[in-house]
């Protein structure tokens, strides 16, 4: 028999409001730039770091107890400037907290330093956001195109990439459908 | 008889005695292409091999990359769920779940009691038949043949449980945004207590099958352990880590969807080998067959989505009677609902390990990024640490032992 | 008022013992086909007719009873609808019933290719290459509607099938019933054991990548036993 919403107390996955800008003023006392910002929204705790530093906030926020690397993916904020985005989503196993950092560069210098050397599960997700955004990490062992073919040109994710697809056949262009050579 | 003699003579003049094979071999590269009897999908290796020894791996993947992404970011909301559905494609409620739970903590909206219940039941439901997969192709790849049968018949059950409740074998588009599609029809109760009741002595039966097979126990026991610390650096989550010994189920330490409601185990291996990744799923059977008898039980009465109706439809005879009712339901189908702008990331537990999704909305009524952070994704990085320097047969074992699923790496 | 009817003088253009109508040439197929409605050919171009669009000999209906009994398909899963064809392959819907259980994994010893799933752009070169791979007689089903149209994924990333390669039945689903999937299967043979070959992959223009080596002119000397190229590695 189900037991019914159990009787603890609320649990808190993610430093609240206040533990966030504790951990983000941990990391501005050890380097005054390296934290541009944070933002609580919906339960969910981020942290705006500089690109340059943001190798050294994930060490540190790594030292502090988030030592598993859930994901990271991009994002194009397309129109808004700086454009692409790298989100790193951080949990604590031992205390069930998760904590987010966000990093975004421009298009024309996109690059970023790898976390290979502090997570070994970086690598395949660094080369998708390359592959779909275009963000050069340095120190990436082998950046090279993950899931598109080698010698693909384009970002296809970026927001001004087209969909591309191919035209739905009606009854005015039935009589030149895919494949059919005359 | 002197032909025999012959024969006796030549055959006691060979020594039978091994040759040391040398320092070491030279290193062949073999392609197990992205068409292959025992690959799990379109997953292309490179195979560095010295003897029968496999010194190094590399996978290739982006055989069935769909842009999924990039499709989802041209549809409404309600129209994203069937894309997201197909990525992961043996465990589509998870996808859906993943999604719909972004979107919904995004708006902010409760999910009522009962449409929790039902999506268990279905999230369980198709954990199983998702471990039935697995269990069947990787035993099949084993060798074990009659398996694929056995684990298919039972996943047909499933899937006639599936098509009671939505219509559709399988991606299904039950889940929506804010609960379920439509309540569970008259006779699913029933049905599904005759498979409940069946499914542990079928689970039984396997165990029979696989476990007291020597020749099982001889290429899954030992063959390519990986540490947890290892596993928790490359990022693997789900039964993996669990055989590892650690204990990691987000059902249990962030639960959702009312899973604190139930009373259920985590299985949990010592070794970290194949044989214990397939004892963990194994045992994972029992214990979704076990939530889902609790959920029926305590199956709370109720509506089953949510009565918001900027987000959910109306339902169909209301909108003879109410203008509202005709209006919402209109604004729903053409343009779709707006969510205000936000990010989250949203993880839930499947069969494979943490399936998350990352929801940007920038205020209109279609997504602005949707990516799905896939288990199979990071599990695939620990395939190459987990087979170096095993044999090259312990190899297609442990394939089959990761289970992973291409649709997810490659999205 | 009497209308005078006369047979065109196309089938009799290079005289009686011309060799059979091009059936490349449309024109002439379709006034052959006017007069056969009509009634108006006679015993010898009536013979070649019928000979040509129906299977009279004993032996091309043997045969082709034969290959429609026992295709060999490839084991080729894709995504979502390879589980489903896996399906076909387990105990409910069966396709053992028909003689089709022989799932082979090497396309040179396959008769049918089922593309089940999505064909991205980084498959279809190999597709087509375990295509080309396969020998004649061959069939190919598009499975699902991913590869048959563009289906649910509509983008940059995906290739119809009908760009490449060509396919006999195409499956519409998504996945299709493993009924659905036994259906367009059993059409297949339908198709194999009735209708001839009317040479429709040469006008798709769906020839040409084989990998087969011919006699080299630069080496005349070369052995024809060449073999085809390729690496079967690659497979």
């Amino acid at each position: 028999m189900p037991s019914g919403p159990p009787a603890r107390a609320e649990t808190r996955p993610v430093p609240d409001a206040t533990g966030l800008e504790l951990i983000a003023q941990a990391l501005q006392e050890a380097n005054a730039d390296s934290v541009l910002g944070t933002a609580f929204f919906r339960d969910r705790a981020v942290i705006i770091a500089n690109p340059p530093d943001v190798h050294e906030v994930l060490g540190r926020l790594k030292d502090q107890g988030y030592d598993f690397l859930a994901s990271l993916h991009g994002v194009d904020y397309y129109p808004e400037e700086p454009r692409l985005g790298v989100l790193y989503e951080l949990l604590d196993m031992k205390e069930v907290d998760r904590i987010s950092v966000k990093a975004r560069v421009h298009t024309d210098a996109p690059r970023i330093a790898s976390v290979v050397d502090l997570w070994p599960g970086a690598d395949h997700p660094e080369r998708e956001v390359y592959d779909m955004f275009g963000v050069v990490f340095e120190g990436h062992p082998d950046l090279r195109r993950i899931l598109m073919p080698e010698d693909y040109e384009g970002f296809p994710q970026r927001r001004d990439f087209p969909v591309g697809g191919e035209p739905v056949l009606f009854t005015y262009n039935e009589d030149s459908p895919y494949g059919k050579s005359q | 008889m002197s032909a025999t003699t012959d024969y006796r003579k030549r055959e006691e003049s060979i020594t039978l005695t091994s040759e040391p094979a040398g320092e070491r071999q030279e290193l062949l590269t073999l392609n197990m292409g992205p068409h292959h009897p025992a690959t799990h999908g379109v997953l292309r290796l490179l195979v560095t091999l010295e003897g029968e020894i496999v010194r190094d791996l590399k996978p290739i993947i982006g055989y069935v990359h769909t842009g999924i992404e990039k499709t989802c970011e041209d549809k409404s909301y309600w129209k994203v769920i069937p894309c997201v559905e197909r990525m992961d494609y043996v465990s589509y409620y998870f996808n859906a779940m993943a999604f719909c739970g972004a979107v919904e903590t995004l708006l902010g909206i409760e999910v009522p009691p009962r449409a929790q219940y039902l999506r268990v039941i279905h999230l369980e439901l198709n954990r199983i038949a998702s471990h039935m997969v697995w269990l069947g192709t990787g035993a099949l790849d084993l060798g074990a043949v009659s398996m694929f049968w056995y684990c298919f018949r039972e996943r047909e059950n499933i899937l006639d449980l599936f098509e009671m409740s939505s219509g559709q074998r399988m991606h299904t588009r039950y889940f929506q945004v804010g609960g379920v599609f439509e309540d569970i029809p008259t006779g699913f109760a029933a049905k599904l207590r005759t498979f409940l009741d069946r499914m542990p002595t079928r689970a039984d039966q396997f165990a029979d099958l696989m476990e007291k097979n020597e020749i099982v126990l001889r290429r899954l026991r030992d063959v390519c352990p990986l540490d947890e610390k290892t596993l928790l650096g490359l990022g693997v989550t789900g039964p993996l880590l669990r055989a590892a010994g650690n204990p990691w189920d987000l059902r249990k330490a962030q639960p959702y969807s009312s899973y604190d409601h139930f009373d259920f185990k985590i299985p949990v291996g010592t070794v970290g080998d194949n044989y214990d990744r397939y004892r963990v799923r194994h045992a994972e059977l029992y214990e979704s067959v076990k939530i889902i008898e609790q959920a029926l039980e305590g199956l709370p009465e109720g509506d089953h989505i949510t009565s918001d109706r900027k987000v959910a439809l109306p339902p169909r005879h209301e909108l003879a009677t109410s203008m509202e009712a005709l209006i919402h339901h209109f604004k729903l189908v053409t343009e779709g609902f707006r969510v205000p702008p936000g990010e989250i990331y949203y993880p839930i537990e499947g069969p494979r390990g943490e399936l998350g999704c990352f929801v940007r909305a920038d205020g209109s009524a279609k997504p602005a990024r949707v990516h799905m952070r896939d288990p199979s994704f990071s599990n695939l990085m620990a395939f190459a640490p987990m087979v170096k320097d095993g044999y090259i047969a312990d190899l297609i074992a442990t394939i089959a032992m990761l289970d992973p699923i291409l649709g997810g790496i490659d999205r | 008022m009497e209308v005078k009817r006369e047979p065109i003088d196309v089938l009799r253009k290079a005289g009686p013992s011309a060799d059979p109508i091009d059936a490349s040439d449309f024109r002439s197929r379709q006034l052959a086909a006017r007069d056969m409605l009509r009634g108006d050919l006679d015993d010898e171009d009536l013979e070649r007719y019928v000979q040509e669009r129906v299977l009279t000999t004993t032996l091309e209906r043997a045969v082709a009873w034969g290959q429609g009994n026992s295709i060999w398909p490839l084991t080729f899963g894709l995504a979502c609808c390879a589980i489903e064809m896996m399906t076909i392959v387990a105990a409910r819907a069966d396709i053992a019933r028909f003689g089709y259980e022989v799932l082979r994994a090497s396309p040179r010893q396959a008769d049918l290719i089922i593309l089940s799933g999505r064909v991205s752009i980084k498959m279809a070169p190999v597709v087509r290459r375990l295509y080309d791979q396969m020998l004649e007689p061959k069939w190919a089903i598009s499975m699902g509607a991913c590869c048959s149209s563009m289906g649910v994924f509509n983008n940059y990333a995906l290739v119809p099938a009908d760009k490449f390669m060509p396919i006999d039945v195409h499956v519409p689903g998504c996945p299709p019933r493993p009924e659905a999937l036994m259906h367009g299967i059993l059409r297949l043979r339908k198709k194999i054991q009735e209708g001839p070959d009317l040479g429709w992959r040469e006008r798709y223009g769906a020839v040409g990548t084989e990998e087969v080596v011919g006699p080299d002119e630069a080496r005349p000397d070369a052995e024809r036993a060449a073999g085809p190229s390729g690496d079967p590695a690659g497979a």
